[in-house]
């Protein structure tokens, strides 16, 4: 049996699944019932000084009939009193001490730092997440975004929080910047942990195009929002690996950001996080997807005889290389299995306006499955990408005789390339 | 033109198959795999660009979508609903081949019409007038879209029709739980308003209106007559009350009422799709006891699968690889007397049955109407109209199409053709020195 403890930093979990700091984690009634789903942690719903939200404050990107793939928010930290937060953080730990009740805080002055941190603490926290990342509003009044943009910044709020607590801290930072590595390293410079990645992406949702105001609509504007669900994991898993790859950072990551089910969790593990948070995938579906995430991540490591997350964290990061380094003669073509082709020729167009025309219809009109003309197929995936039907074209790998060669082979030591296809 | 009863038989049925709610139609047009050179377009006699009108559903551009459908198809609200999609577009879906339940293309398709025609989208106007004028005989589907394809080139047109009502089989024939009449009728009058059609009901040509007369009135003659009244097989007893021709039956009950009080047996000569239709409309009547009597058997019916599929679902019986040799009764139907034929559909000697009626409906065929035309020098084989691959009859300037001269297909085969012949008609008066054939 598979041990899925986590640990990030010293905060250790039953499982890596916490929820995010977000709606779903915004009270010790919610988090209980979480915690009785199967979820291994949460990170409480930013605290500070509470606020007053807007409405509404939620927007959505549709595609293909499928709601929401994409999600947006303009919510900013808790509405809630201080001390009913404090009393819940309480209660649940005491309910459930064995699971990771992380407390995400967001205050401006040193003093507001010192005392909130040790009300956390006294309350029963594991650990902290300082909210460097809130995009919308917070970062107007010179907080979230605002500090996980200033290195210098980070770091020193970093320290200060390290200073003053007994508890393992984290830094949660923000996508919203060119190159993630310098902040990753200013917050282990202030002391952290680990850090917590990605906040929410900076974004305008859509546009309600009959009232001409961006959305969501709140009476008669709109405001750019925090841009998250299944859409931003892309954006997540690269900032996740870019600081895993970097050999002068070293302390764990707590991945967030579009994470769907085990398999979206599987990845981040893979690029390197010791924990998974999920905010959007739980407000549009609930608690309950924990348990295929429990069940599918435990199935993966028996598959793959992994005892425990340590055995595979960051086991993806070797791989991901400068694109110098791959090999330009390695060559795969595309192949159709004519048994499984249904005939709907979407491949075909894909290919002719979008790629390399190299995909053409049978000679016998009455056979609708399409023909690859191999000479010409670049081996770029679109054609396989488009197929409706799973397995029907495979990307195989040919031998056309050449070692391995990379650009950088090439340009540093003329390394032989093969000959360009498709480049007439 | 006639107005239909309120009061009328068919009213007593329910759509078969449901109106999409925008919800439903959404999900199932973003399913569409949008396919290339898509073999659902092929499959449509019309060649409606299928992907294209399901795509713009997903996206919410129903109007366009409609646009779609009517550009290839003026008719495309009936057929939505009158189409025998299983052996047309559906049923060459590829979803097929993946094992996967085809898209609901006529689901789809009867969603975008109707939106059209509930919020009153225009989108055909005449063409500016060319000075040249068209007969149109008959108001059916064929004479419909030739009538309004020849309106769009700017030719004036005049339909002539035999009966108080347009629309031909589609208003009189089809099965009310598919479309029943006053859907088609409103469909008759939607066409008409690109206006410039002159419609002349209770105008029979060769009676109330010589055939050749058409040629001094008119620059050029579309001939959409379709078929004629059902046969009859000379049977002893037809004349009984109850004995009824079955596409007569079906416009009875369509356009007013049948009496159906007191039928408790109910039989069905034929094994094709009006006998199918006859089968599925009494079991939908609650009529408890009917029977199919058909001299083929299974495997060789004329009637498509899926038809005999749902009729046998709702409780017909058949009697495989039998004839009524007579039907009995005093004054009024009461039984059938049947013979029980062998494989090769030979009557077995001494083997006779019979059946308990108190309708029998006969839809064993219908007359062919084209033979009027031979002494015009019209070529006729078998009573259908031959026409070339535009639609021209070999009579200078005539043209033809729908069950007239395809020997009875489906409404879809008609509009596709009354749209073709229109196009040729149009090439023809533009190019008056063309020979017929030489299009
Ligand atoms: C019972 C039944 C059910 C059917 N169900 C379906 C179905 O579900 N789906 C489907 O697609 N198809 C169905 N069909 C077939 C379909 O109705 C026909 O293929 C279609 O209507 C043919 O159109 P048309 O214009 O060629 O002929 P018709 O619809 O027959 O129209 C011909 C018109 O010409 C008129 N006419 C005839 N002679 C003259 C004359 N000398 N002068 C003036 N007018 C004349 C007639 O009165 C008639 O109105 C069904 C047919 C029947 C009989
Ligand atoms: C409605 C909403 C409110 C959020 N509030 C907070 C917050 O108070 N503090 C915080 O650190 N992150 C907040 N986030 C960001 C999430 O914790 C998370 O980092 C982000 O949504 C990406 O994860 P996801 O793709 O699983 O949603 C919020 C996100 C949403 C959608
Ligand atoms: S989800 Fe609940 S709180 Fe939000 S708008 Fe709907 S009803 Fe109101
Ligand atoms: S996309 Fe796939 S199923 Fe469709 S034609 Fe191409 S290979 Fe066949
Ligand atoms: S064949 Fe089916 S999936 Fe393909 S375009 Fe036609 S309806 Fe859509």
């Amino acid at each position: 049996m598979p041990d899925l403890t986590s640990n990030t930093g010293g905060i250790v979990s039953p499982n890596p699944f916490w929820l995010a700091s977000a709606p779903p984690a915004n009270s010790g009634e919610q988090i209980q019932r979480a915690f009785d789903h199967g979820w291994g942690g949460a990170v409480w719903k930013t605290l500070g000084t509470p606020i007053q939200n807007v409405s509404s404050r939620f927007g959505a990107v549709n595609y293909g009939g499928k709601r929401a793939i994409g999600f947006n928010n303009i919510e900013l930290i808790t509405d809630r009193p201080l001390e009913v937060n404090f009393k819940e953080i309480y209660e649940t730990k005491k309910k459930y001490p064995k699971h990771a009740i992380i407390v995400s805080l967001m205050v401006e002055t040193k003093e507001e730092w010192k005392d909130i941190i040790k009300r956390s603490i006294d309350a029963g926290a594991d650990g902290l997440e300082l909210n460097f990342g809130c995009p919308h509003g917070m970062c107007e009044r010179g907080m979230g975004s605002a500090v996980g943009q200033e290195p210098k910044v980070n770091e020193e709020i970093t320290s200060w929080a390290v200073e003053y607590s007994t508890v393992p801290v984290l830094s949660k930072l923000t996508p919203n910047v060119g190159d993630i590595v310098p902040h990753g390293l200013a917050s282990q410079r202030g002391g952290a942990h680990g850090v917590s990645l990605i906040n929410t992406i900076k974004s305008i949702i859509g546009v309600d195009i009959d009232n001409f105001v961006p959305q969501p609509v709140v009476g008669t504007q709109s405001s750019n929002g925090g841009y998250c669900g299944a859409a931003v994991r892309p954006i997540a898993l690269h900032m996740l690996a870019a600081l895993s790859r970097d050999p002068g950072f070293n302390i764990p990551i707590s991945g967030i950001g579009g994470v769907t089910n085990w398999r979206d969790a599987v990845e981040f593990i893979l690029l390197g996080a010791s924990s998974v948070q999920v905010c959007t995938e739980v407000m549009l579906k609930g608690y309950r997807i924990v348990e295929d995430m429990i069940e599918g991540l435990e199935d993966y490591m028996r598959q793959h005889n992994f005892e425990t997350l340590d055995d595979f964290v960051g086991k993806a990061v070797p791989a991901y290389s400068e694109w110098g380094n791959l090999d330009l003669n390695f060559e795969s073509i595309a192949k159709i299995d004519p048994e499984a082709c249904i005939g709907c020729q979407v491949c075909m167009t894909a290919c002719h306006d979008g790629a390399h025309q190299c995909i053409h219809p049978n000679d016998d009109p009455a056979i609708r499955v399409p023909v690859i003309d191999e000479s010409e197929c670049v081996g770029c995936n679109l054609c396989q990408i488009v197929c409706p039907v799973d397995g029907c074209i495979s990307m195989v790998e040919v031998d056309n005789g050449y070692d391995s060669a990379t650009w950088n082979e090439h340009v540093n030591l003329g390394a032989k390339l093969r000959p360009k296809k498709g480049a007439h | 033109m006639l107005k239909l009863p309120e009061d009328r038989t068919e009213t007593h049925f329910d759509d078969y198959k449901k109106a999409y709610t925008d919800n439903q139609a959404a999900v199932e047009a973003n399913r569409c795999l949008y396919c290339v050179d898509a073999p659902c377009i092929k499959a449509c006699p019309t060649s409606i660009n299928i992907p294209e009108f399901i795509r713009k559903i997903a996206t919410g551009n129903v109007k366009g979508s409609a646009k779609t459908i009517f550009e290839s198809n003026i008719l495309g609200m009936s057929c939505a609903r009158v189409c025998p999609v299983e052996v047309l577009c559906v049923g060459d879906c590829v979803y097929n081949e993946m094992g996967v339940p085809p898209i609901e293309i006529g689901k789809l398709q009867r969603y975008s019409t109707d939106t059209a025609y509930e919020e009153g989208w225009e989108y055909f106007e005449a063409g500016p007038d060319t000075g040249h004028s068209v007969a149109v005989v008959g108001g059916g589907p064929a004479g419909l879209a030739a009538a309004h394809e020849l309106r769009r080139y700017g030719h004036a047109v005049t339909i002539f029709e035999a009966g108080d009502i347009l629309g031909g089989l589609n208003t009189t024939g089809v099965a009310p739980y598919k479309m029943k009449a006053d859907a088609s009728v409103a469909e008759v009058q939607w066409i008409l308003n690109i206006g410039g059609i002159d419609v002349k009901t209770n105008t029979t040509v060769g009676k109330d209106i010589g055939w050749e007369e058409l040629d001094q009135k008119f620059d050029a003659v579309f001939v959409g007559i379709g078929i004629g009244p059902d046969k009859t097989l000379d049977t002893p007893g037809e004349d009984l009350d109850g004995v009824i021709g079955a596409v007569d039956w079906i416009a009875q009950m369509k356009l007013g009422t049948y009496d159906m009080s007191g039928i408790e047996h109910a039989v069905v000569v034929g094994g094709g799709n009006t006998a199918m239709d006859c089968l599925r409309e009494l079991c939908g009547l609650d009529v408890p006891h009917v029977t199919m009597v058909y001299r083929g058997d299974e495997d060789r019916m004329s009637g498509y699968d899926h038809e005999w599929d749902a009729a046998k679902k709702l409780g017909a019986r058949p009697e495989w690889l039998s004839l009524p040799l007579e039907y009995q009764g005093s004054g009024k139907v009461e039984s059938v007397r049947c013979q029980r034929l062998d494989s090769d559909r030979k009557p077995i000697a001494g083997d006779e049955f019979t059946l308990q009626a108190d309708l029998v409906l006969l839809g064993v065929g219908q007359t062919k109407l084209g033979e009027q035309l031979e002494p015009l020098g019209v070529e006729v084989e078998w009573g259908r109209l031959l026409v070339d691959h535009h639609g021209g009859l070999n009579r200078k300037g005539w043209f033809a199409g729908g069950d007239a001269s395809n020997g009875a297909k489906e409404v879809v085969n008609a509009a596709a053709e009354g749209k073709l012949a229109a196009r040729s008609i149009h090439n023809y008066l533009s190019a008056a020195t063309t020979a017929p054939g030489d299009l």
